[in-house]
């Protein structure tokens, strides 16, 4: 990604991506220019409601309910707010975000603010006139994920039959109508040997963007890790092939890839640093500083029902918990590298370590580094376990387990 | 940076090309900030003076040639610089599909 958003002198690129834990990145002086005083990239959750089941989710657990859910009016203020504070793309996500009878009004809502929006999607409910009319209301953009090229296997993963076609149906339909696409394609063990087939399919559909999400670690995903953690090699092969297509599809195809942490030596600067640049909105208008936040127990996250979404962003106890450098611990606080990942996830460092304040375990640096790499190998060398698909019934079955920590090394 | 690679439908920017924007980018001005932007799917780009007015006269009916002399009347610039300045901050936005012709 480094090399794809380097500056050509004058014109940079800070890339918002709605991917948990990338956040916002680019060239350090832009980035900081550019959110000096607000975020630019807004990821609202509009619905945990999904037809897909899919176990490397990065929802939480604990999915919303229904009736918990933001109504077309709150959402509609969410999305002005962001735009007078200066956010310059929405990511219009869940869930599903089409389950929502009201997406129209909220997409409206979005394009009169100014942002830039995009919508994530598993468009297996999607019908064309609605596509017609949310294009016609401002829509930028439309993100469709693809479980695996190969429909039975997608099927399988997404628990849904039937979902292949009609996502390349919505694919073919936002190409027609000159929206932009972007293939989506969430990577694990499970599909992982199908990255090159991915990129010819997102050709083939004339997408302008591939994400080749390897699957991060929380959520449902980290509840299925035995089941989706590819081997060691498999990542480097699966990254070198990305890497040739990228040089070999300049100007065609832009292809951008989440990479796994769990074989790193470096920790991945999350969301481009913790409130930083980015804010996430959940279903029931919890606003947080990235995706996975409340998986950290310690933090009370505001609610735009009760606050307006600038005095949460700069004053709410969760987005300055994290902000910058003084609450590091060591190795973070000396190293020379704290400004350029922020010590890499706390979500990650919590669930891993049970203190946030640790150096994420993705970082060499970290005592409990070793460990981490050697639960990567081993759960990857193991047959892949069952999925425990994402559904109410699961939640409630997953809540009532706890997870274990990692020890550090002596 | 231009002819290493052959990928069938890479834009190659020269002096005949007539560049314009895809529709699904937005040049805006961003008033909190002033300063311009380019929202792409999913990106901001952060063009400087001289990107804006390259990409304000990209119309997709003057040429590069045409563009490179207009800005260098309205500067007071020598051509050839800005050609090439021109050049390559188009072959560059072209690379990441954010130009076509």
């Amino acid at each position: 990604m480094t090399e794809e958003l380097k500056s050509n002198g004058h014109c940079e690129t800070v890339s918002v991506d709605d991917e948990p834990t990338a956040g916002v990145v680019g060239s350090k002086d832009m980035t900081a220019e550019l959110c000096a005083l607000a975020p630019i990239g807004m990821l609202a959750e509009l619905t945990h409601r999904c037809p897909l089941q899919c176990g490397y989710c990065s929802n939480p657990i604990e999915l919303e309910r229904v009736n918990n859910e933001l109504t077309t009016e709150e959402w509609c203020s969410v999305m002005r707010q962001a735009g007078e504070m200066g956010i310059l793309q929405v990511h219009l996500s869940g869930g599903e975000p089409t389950a929502r009878k009201d997406l129209e009004d909220i997409v409206s809502a979005a394009s009169e603010a100014g942002l830039y929006s995009n919508l994530i999607t598993a468009a297996v409910t999607l019908k064309r006139d609605r596509l017609e009319d949310l294009a016609k209301r401002g829509l930028d953009h439309v993100q469709i994920s693809f479980q695996d090229v190969d429909a039975a296997n997608a099927e399988r993963i997404g628990a849904y039959p039937g979902a292949t076609q009609k996502k390349l149906d919505v694919a073919r339909w936002v190409v027609e109508m000159g929206l932009p696409l972007t293939v989506n394609a969430p990577i694990h063990r499970q599909n992982i040997h199908n990255v090159g087939r991915y990129i010819d399919l997102a050709l083939e559909l004339g997408a302008q963007r591939l994400e080749i999400a390897h699957v991060q670690y929380y959520g449902w995903a980290f509840l299925n890790r035995a089941a989706l953690i590819p081997t060691y090699e498999q990542t480097i092969q699966s990254i070198d092939l990305v890497e040739n297509a990228r040089e070999r599809l300049k100007g065609v195809l832009t292809i951008d890839m989440v990479v796994p942490d769990y074989y790193a030596k470096r920790p991945k600067p999350c969301m481009g640093g913790w409130g930083k640049g980015f804010m996430n909105i959940t279903p029931a208008g919890k606003v947080l500083p990235c995706h996975a936040a409340e998986s950290i127990p310690e933090l009370h996250f505001d609610n735009v029902r009760d606050r307006k979404l600038l005095d949460i962003w700069m004053n709410s106890d969760a987005f300055n918990a994290f902000r910058g450098t003084d609450w590091m611990k060591e190795p973070c606080r000396s190293c020379a590298f704290k400004e350029i990942d922020f010590g890499g996830c706390r979500c990650q460092a919590m669930a891993m370590t049970a203190d946030p304040r640790n150096t994420d375990p993705a970082c060499a640096l970290s005592p409990y580094h070793g460990e981490m790499v050697a639960l990567a190998k081993t759960e990857a060398a193991k047959p892949a376990t069952e999925f425990v698909y994402r559904n109410p019934r699961n939640a409630a079955e997953a809540l009532k387990t706890q997870d274990e920590t990692l020890v550090p090394a002596e | 940076m231009t002819g290493t690679t052959t990928s069938p439908g890479r834009l190659i920017v020269d002096r005949e090309t007539r560049p314009k924007l895809p529709p699904y980018l937005k040049l805006r001005h961003d008033a909190g900030r002033g300063r311009w932007v380019l929202l792409a799917p999913e990106r901001v780009l952060t063009p400087d003076q001289t990107a804006v007015a390259v990409l304000q006269l990209c119309d997709g009916t003057r040429t590069v040639e045409e563009i490179a002399a207009k800005l260098a009347e309205e500067y007071s610039a020598p051509v050839d610089v800005i050609t090439a300045d021109v050049l390559d901050l188009l072959q560059g936005l072209a690379d990441k599909g954010y130009v076509k012709a």
